[in-house]
């Protein structure tokens, strides 16, 4: 047991060190802090001009939690993906480590960051645009905005083992992020769309969350939300089994075509 | 000169249409954009703005690409080896670098079209162009300013080794500091001298006021042509300087 902790802590700790192309500050900066800023921030003004929702609290929110995406798809794509492009895959699936400890490890210093890049969003919303949930929500949100990452971060991990194979997995990243945007009733009411769209973003990790901490900062409680939490948790639940069962389908498929480095 | 920057320019466009990347952020990124502003202005019930925003997410896309194609140049030439190559080449650097970023705004332009024709398709957006004429000059003049713009970021990068993060940085303010798809009047006072500056501030004005009939054309395509001129102006300047500096201190190649 203590060699699958190890591991999953140490092990996804030092892979993320590793992997991780924007964990340098000049880079992180612009990119995981800076970029999600302005996304709330233009995505609040547009909500002004287009009278999309109530007010502006529907775009803070919904973006604040959504920006938790930067680290959790390409955080988590890069942990996974770049494993290959960094010539490492080969060794690392030559040791005897447990693949759920490997797998999974790597989803934790992403979920951390995650969750720095969503509360940097709600500091964001809070001095720039005026956001004052009540202070009595704050542990709620916070539990939210946790699952919320959790799930997001198990979906990261299904596009990390794409890129595993694929060679543009930057690109499945970026569109993923997007459609995301789309899909996910983060700046659009879910209701507008039309109902195979809500159908595909009810299937992604997100939505519920946003839902839910919507209704928990307009001065909702937990017991309000719980069908959507409960729902967020299968979601991250299945993302999680689904990446891993790909993880390892992809290893065996490479390890028999012996591609298992081939770029 | 003109047919280096013709077959640098011929070049560079084939070599971004072949890129996934550039795919994303010139046709499919603009038009997820595009539905998700159609979406939120059909919730506030103002769909007579669906042609305003299918401008503006078109806009939006040729910045984005004219921002990683052109900030990106350098890195890319670093990665590939070829920067060294290029500044030894005989003409000057500029000349090998302006075919470049106009080649990544022309390939953004292809954002316009995709979000026209999107909208169109299953927005029923009109595509009733009060001025087609004025339409049809603005448009070069939008995407001509940025590829210019585009070569002053590629100008001051050149000492910058990681531009691609400010690349990342400012895709979205330029899009809320130029009133690409909300109007600059919902934003602080202070916003406005900034956005005077700015290419696709003048670009976005001269597409509207030629599509929608609302303003002036030919000033907004003249400031077009003066941000553009000023941006060569301070690009030349920018890459005698810090080409000369990159040399000196062999910083050139080093990524």
């Amino acid at each position: 047991m203590s060699t699958f902790l190890r591991v999953f802590f140490i092990g996804g700790l030092i892979s993320y060190r590793a992997l991780f192309n924007w964990i340098r500050p000049y880079i992180y900066i612009p990119t995981m802090l800076g970029s999600p800023l302005f996304q709330i921030v233009f995505f609040t003004y547009l909500g002004r001009y287009s009278h999309a929702a109530g007010g502006d609290a529907f775009f803070i929110v919904g973006n604040a939690v959504q920006v938790c995406a930067m680290s959790s798809v390409y955080g988590m794509t890069m942990a996974v993906a770049n494993e290959r492009w960094f010539g490492t895959l080969g060794p690392l699936l030559a040791t005897p480590a447990n693949r759920l400890a490997i797998f999974l490890g790597r989803g934790m210093p992403v979920f951390a960051n995650g969750l720095l890049v969503s509360a940097f969003g709600f500091g964001v919303g809070a001095v720039l645009l005026h956001f004052r949930p009540p202070l009595h929500s704050i542990p709620a949100l916070v539990l939210v905005v946790c699952l919320t990452t959790v799930s997001c971060t198990t979906f990261g991990m299904v596009l990390g083992t794409i890129g595993l194979r694929s060679k543009d997995f930057f690109f499945v990243a970026n569109l993923a992020y997007f459609l995301m945007l789309l899909f996910c009733g983060v700046n659009i009411p879910l209701d507008v769309l039309p109902g195979w769209m809500e159908a595909i973003g009810r299937s992604l990790p997100l939505t519920h969350g946003i839902e839910a901490a919507r209704k928990i900062a307009a001065g909702g409680q937990l017991a309000d939300v719980s069908g959507l939490l409960w729902t967020e948790l299968g979601i991250a639940v299945a993302y999680a089994a689904a990446g891993y069962l790909f993880f390892r389908l992809l290893e065996i498929s490479a390890r028999r075509s012996a591609v298992i480095d081939a770029l | 000169m003109l047919g280096i920057v013709r077959s640098g320019f011929v070049m560079n466009v084939k070599m971004l249409t072949t890129s996934g990347f550039f795919l994303l952020t010139s046709t499919v990124q603009p038009v997820i954009f595009a539905t998700i502003a159609f979406y939120m202005f059909k919730a506030g019930g103002r769909p007579g703005t669906l042609l305003y925003a299918a401008l503006g997410a078109g806009m939006m896309g040729i910045w984005s690409s004219t921002l990683f194609g052109s900030g990106g140049a350098l890195q890319w030439n670093r990665w590939q080896g070829t920067l060294e190559l290029l500044v030894a080449a005989p003409p000057p650097f500029i000349v090998v670098l302006l075919p470049l970023t106009l080649a990544t705004s022309v390939t953004g332009a292809y954002s316009l079209v995709a979000t026209l024709g999107w909208g169109w398709l299953l927005f029923d957006v009109p595509l009733h162009l009060v001025h087609p004429l004025a339409f049809a000059i603005a448009v070069p003049a939008a995407v001509v300013s940025l590829g210019l713009m585009g070569l002053l970021m590629a100008s001051s990068f050149i000492l910058y080794r990681h531009a691609n993060a400010l690349s990342n940085l400012l895709e979205y303010p330029v899009w809320v500091a130029t009133g690409l798809i909300f109007p600059l009047a919902l934003l602080p006072g202070w916003v406005t001298p900034i956005s005077w500056l700015l290419a696709p501030r003048w670009g976005i004005d001269a597409i509207r006021h030629a599509a929608l009939g609302s303003g002036a054309v030919w000033f907004p395509v003249a400031m077009c042509a003066a941000t553009g001129a000023a941006y060569l102006v301070l690009a030349a300047a920018f890459l005698r300087i810090f080409e000369r500096e990159a040399r000196a201190r062999a910083t050139l190649a080093l990524t």
